[in-house]
């Protein structure tokens, strides 16, 4: 059985206020994939991303990890496969060290100590944050705490991954090491961004959000060329697909 | 607000000491627990009147916050921070309870200072004890070992995500009053109401984001139980510990041993 496989169908979702944050969603992400999801600010991705891992669970349609419907007994076993990292870093971390933080997952999930410390430093040095182990969380830069935040989720080595805006407030270096990192991982990743140059570099489909629907669900290329389409939706093309502003050489 | 900043700066620092290695470090956080809690009942049980008899147990502290390298001067300040609470709390003593009961050379106390001192000294011993407690423990160890003598799950985690939203309460509160202040060019402000819905706002934040951060704790699989990174083991040397001092406790709390010592040194 295969946890690779995101399904979502006739998704909706209002929040207790009256927003309708999601209407009749529907998308089906098989094993390896690596999907960007765009759209405007509140156009709905972290809602959706949201149902992902039954953090919301659906109020009308479905959604399916897997062969494994999101429901709240199966709450258990789709966390261990789905790997969340929140829009805010600040959300993420919460225990007194960073070790600790990272090490929270694993200990839930009942590994023996050697494992957990090999988890703990193999994603702490896979995010390049190995010196900041003994640190308390809530007194990193915004940089380190979100680079602390994937270590946490990839320590729990899902079978999908979910992000929620993980380029914000990285340096470029950071910013790099970040793609190279969504690049090695093999399984399937599911990333919510506005950064439009990353999805060029990491995310061979893009879907496009507008106002709680779908409006373009394509291979990355082919979405970015659709200028009208950006527009509706509030987007723009990637720097590197437009133009050179100084020799006016066509972009990609 | 700087100080705001300062003091929860602080407070994370208290948890930080309880990175230091030394022996007392090292100890099973239950046995520290244990210890504590029979220190505090033992000083608690003791009648309103008790002052010599107190004074031995001043060793645990003291002997904790040298073993264990602790920064006492700081230790000392959380305490001050703390103490206008005791010293409000007996402050009406001296008047209620005037007749007089110690007599000092020329200088005689009344029952009520004497009961004012004796709560004084109670708040210092049981204080100390329980920040030397989470110094060398941590509070999340503290908390693991609390779930491990018996005390609910649901109870010990509510305890630590109030010590942790604490951190979170004060962070957002910062950021609003700076948020503020930037905007009202350090002026005053506009008053009562102004404030007013800077707290409700910051309690509607506060309760956000302790929701989401309980999200994130249930993605990465939490399912009520705490964890430690290092499994406990409770060794011999603990058990050396736990029993050392439970006997002491009760040898102080049962002999009053200033008073036996000054009739050994002055029989009659
Ligand atoms: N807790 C909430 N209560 C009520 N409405 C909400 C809540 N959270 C989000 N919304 C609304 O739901 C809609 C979708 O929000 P969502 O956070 O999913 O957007 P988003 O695409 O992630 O935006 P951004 O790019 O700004 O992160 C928005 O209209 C938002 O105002
Ligand atoms: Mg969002």
């Amino acid at each position: 059985m295969s946890h690779h496989l995101v399904e979502l169908a006739d998704l909706s979702y209002a929040y207790p206020d009256g927003t309708e944050a999601l209407r009749a969603v529907s998308f089906r992400i098989t094993h390896g994939e690596s999907v960007a999801l765009v759209g405007a600010n509140g156009a709905g991705k972290s809602t959706l991303l949201m149902h992902l891992n039954g953090v919301l669970l659906p109020q009308s349609g479905a959604v399916r990890i897997g062969e494994v419907p999101v429901t709240r007994a199966t709450l258990p076993e789709i966390r261990r496969s789905v790997g969340m990292v929140f829009q805010d870093a600040d959300d993420q971390l919460f225990m007194p060290t960073v070790y600790e933080d990272v090490a929270f997952g694993p200990l839930n999930l009942g590994l023996p100590p050697a494992e957990v410390e090999r988890r703990v430093s193999d994603a702490l040095a896979r995010v390049g944050a190995e010196g900041l182990r003994a640190r308390p969380p809530h007194h990193l830069s915004g940089g380190e705490k979100r680079n602390v935040a994937i270590a946490t989720v990839l320590a729990m080595r899902p079978d999908v991954l979910v992000m929620d805006e993980p380029g914000t407030s990285l340096d470029p270096l950071a910013r790099k090491r970040l793609i190279s990192l969504l690049n090695s991982f093999e399984h399937t990743k599911i990333i919510a961004t506005h950064d439009l140059d990353l999805v060029l570099d990491v995310c061979q489909r893009t879907i496009v959000m507008h106002e709680g629907t779908i409006t373009a669900d394509g291979p990355t290329l082919e979405v970015f060329r659709d200028e009208a389409l950006l527009a509706r939706s509030h987007l723009e093309k990637p720097l590197r697909m437009q133009a050179c502003p100084i020799c006016q050489r066509p972009g990609l | 607000m700087a100080d705001l900043s300062a003091t929860l700066f602080d407070l994370g620092r208290l948890d930080r000491l309880a990175d230091g290695d030394t022996p007392v470090h090292r100890l099973d956080p239950r046995a520290k627990l244990l210890a504590t809690l029979l220190f505090l009942v033992c000083v608690v049980s003791f009648d309103r009147y008790a002052v010599a008899g107190l004074l031995p147990f001043l060793l645990f502290p003291v002997t904790i916050i040298a073993l264990a390298e602790l920064p006492a001067g700081y230790l000392l300040k959380k305490m001050l921070l703390v103490a206008p609470l005791a010293v409000l709390v007996g402050i009406a003593n001296p008047w209620f309870d005037p007749a007089p009961l110690l007599r000092i050379g020329p200088l005689t106390l009344s029952g009520g200072w004497v009961s004012y001192v004796s709560i004084l000294l109670r708040f210092a011993l049981t204080v100390t004890a329980a920040l030397a407690l989470i110094a060398t423990t941590g509070f999340h160890g503290v908390c693991v070992a609390l779930r491990r003598i018996g005390v609910p799950a649901p109870m010990t985690v509510q305890l630590l995500l109030a010590y942790r939203y604490l951190f979170v309460l004060v962070s957002e509160g910062v950021r609003m009053v700076r948020a503020r202040s930037l905007r009202s060019f350090h002026r005053r402000g506009e008053g009562l109401a102004a404030y007013g819905s800077l707290i409700g706002h910051l309690l509607l934040r506060t309760v956000e984001r302790a929701q989401r951060i309980h999200r994130a704790m249930l993605a990465r699989g939490f399912s009520g139980e705490l964890h430690s990174v290092t499994p406990l083991r409770f060794r011999r040397q603990d058990t050396i510990f736990l029993l050392g001092w439970s006997a002491a406790f009760l040898f102080f709390r049962l002999v009053n041993v200033p008073q036996w010592l000054g009739r050994l040194v002055a029989p009659g």
